[in-house]
């Protein structure tokens, strides 16, 4: 069970290999591959995180939530997806057209490449770069463009307002993620996020960084753009923002780089700060890709707990937040991890 | 082999690097020039990933894609206009733009030719930060603080001007 998924590209490989192939077709191949591999992981986890989210509001607004479509209602994500996608794709007369329709293309591009360097197991990492970390956060500012793009080519009051709010927003609530993020390399020495996950060997970067761990979460919040601090989407003021034009397997796409963005924050928490795929307890029996996942699916649940229990803020209040609280206190934290570290090596008890 | 494939990287990353870049001093509309920007900025990462550049790379995207054209974006969103199609009206000046461009690239392009190059011919080290964060922080430790301290002069100053419209919106 451990090594299954190991094994089997090993097995594709060797199979390749003993067909005679030249080594730059089965690299190409086996690249191919592990590419479609997590394309399908990432799409699979989307679909099941809609039905989840909606019966996670259900249970905490003591409703049933989707309960018709197949066993309580667990192919309700599939029926909605099938509606969109035999709806007409509307786009309004003054909007630049290309720019329209390569929006919501382009909006996976940034969550997708990231995955590409993220562990999903013991050895389960299709590049793994010296500089993880920093490609994660290089990327995720690319998502701003996208989302910005959609709402200016929509050519719509609401859609620009959004834009704004998104630009705003995301730039703001990069920084604590960055410096909150720092804390962590700083304790392990590397940005590989593979040399992370092993340097929490004795003890999870949750119980030494437990300041930047919050930080990490909220920034993640907002860059996620969901309640409380989705403000970008305001559906009571601005109408979903830069997705008003959008309809049928346009407006899907957002919807879906939604969740798959909710999926990639939550695997970089687990990694950076609750041991990735580090089994607890010496609980090294369950194969270490299902630790990740649980973890993975324990922080997603406190988004959707938080998304739902806490009301929406307003902008001012959030922008304050982010620059008079949060930003301060992740320096305060890189300061004191700094002496701290300073201080263990120094007196080394 | 191994060449054969950067090579054709490398036209094709540099295709993209001058066509956008073409794009970006032509095109009418100010929002499709900084969309043409961020392809530039990305191209030129990856021709920093062909030279294993990787930090560099990932610093290019974050700050000059992800960060600059941003601001960028502001800029355009302050702009009073409710229509962006004609708002680069004077970027078709083709005889005095080549006149400049073309002695600017015949004067680098000379002082190029004639310059002694170094080259060290070593590896470029596996891990690039590793090697690079203590040299940053040991013998360039100065000129590194003194890029900390703008910043950060900048910052307040940023945080002044807007203190003092909200003095004067009070006062009125």
């Amino acid at each position: 069970m451990e090594n299954i998924f190991v094994n089997a590209a090993g097995g594709i490989r060797n199979l390749l290999e003993s067909a005679g192939l030249p080594s730059l077709v089965v690299d190409i191949s086996i690249m191919t591959t592990i590419f479609v591999a997590i394309l399908v992981f990432v799409l699979l986890n989307v679909l099941w995180l809609v039905y989840m989210e909606r019966k996670v509001s259900a249970y905490i607004q003591c409703r049933i939530g989707p309960n018709r479509v197949g066993p309580m209602g667990i192919f309700q994500t599939i029926a909605d997806t099938v509606k969109l996608i035999s709806k007409e794709i509307i786009i309004p007369k003054n909007t630049n057209k290309k720019l329209f329709l390569l929006a919501p293309v382009m909006i996976f591009m940034p969550p997708m490449a990231v995955f590409a360097v993220t562990p999903f197991g013991k050895g389960m990492v299709a590049l793994d770069l010296n500089i993880g970390v920093y490609y994660f956060v290089a990327l995720a500012s690319l998502s701003t463009v996208v989302i910005w793009m959609a709402g200016w080519t929509s050519n719509n009051k609401y859609s620009l307002l959004g834009s704004m709010r998104v630009v705003a927003q995301m730039v703001s609530y990069e920084v604590p993620l960055l410096l909150s993020i720092v804390g962590v390399v700083l304790l392990t020495g590397t940005m590989n996020l593979t040399g992370i996950i092993t340097a929490q060997q004795s003890v999870w970067m949750i119980f030494l960084q437990p300041v930047a761990f919050l930080i990490y979460l909220i920034a993640a919040v907002a860059e996620t753009n969901r309640t409380p601090f989705d403000l970008v989407e305001g559906e009571s003021e601005i109408i979903t923002g830069p997705f008003t034009e959008y309809s049928g397997m346009g407006f899907a796409f957002f919807f879906l780089a939604e969740y798959a963005n909710v999926l990639l924050v939550s695997m970089l928490a687990s990694i950076l700060f609750l041991g990735g795929w580090l089994a607890p307890f010496g609980l090294t029996f369950i194969p270490s890709w299902i630790w990740l996942l649980l973890k993975v699916y324990l922080v997603i649940f406190l988004l959707m707990w938080f998304r739902w229990t806490y009301p929406r803020t307003r902008i001012d209040q959030m922008m304050a937040f982010c620059w008079k609280v949060l930003v301060p206190l992740a320096i305060v934290n890189i300061f004191v991890t700094g002496i701290g570290k300073y201080l263990y090596e120094s007196v080394r008890w | 082999m191994e060449n054969v494939y950067e090579l054709i990287a490398f036209i094709l990353l540099g295709g993209m690097v001058l066509g956008s870049a073409l794009l970006v001093v032509t095109l009418k509309n100010l929002v499709h020039s900084v969309l043409s920007l961020i392809v530039t900025f990305i191209a030129v990462a990856g021709i920093f990933l062909l030279l294993n550049a990787d930090f560099l790379a990932a610093v290019q995207v974050l700050v000059y894609a992800g960060g600059v054209c941003i601001m960028v974006v502001f800029a355009v969103m302050l702009v009073q206009r409710t229509d962006m199609e004609e708002s680069n009206p004077v970027n078709w000046r083709f005889g005095f733009a080549t006149l400049l461009g073309g002695g600017i690239f015949i004067l680098i392009g000379l002082f190029a030719a004639r310059s002694q190059w170094m080259l060290t011919g070593t590896e470029v080290p596996k891990d690039t930060v590793g090697t690079f964060a203590p040299i940053l922080l040991t013998e360039f430790v100065i000129p590194f603080e003194v890029a900390a301290i703008l910043l950060t002069v900048a910052l307040t100053g940023a945080l002044l001007l807007v203190k003092e419209v909200k003095a004067n919106g009070d006062g009125s």
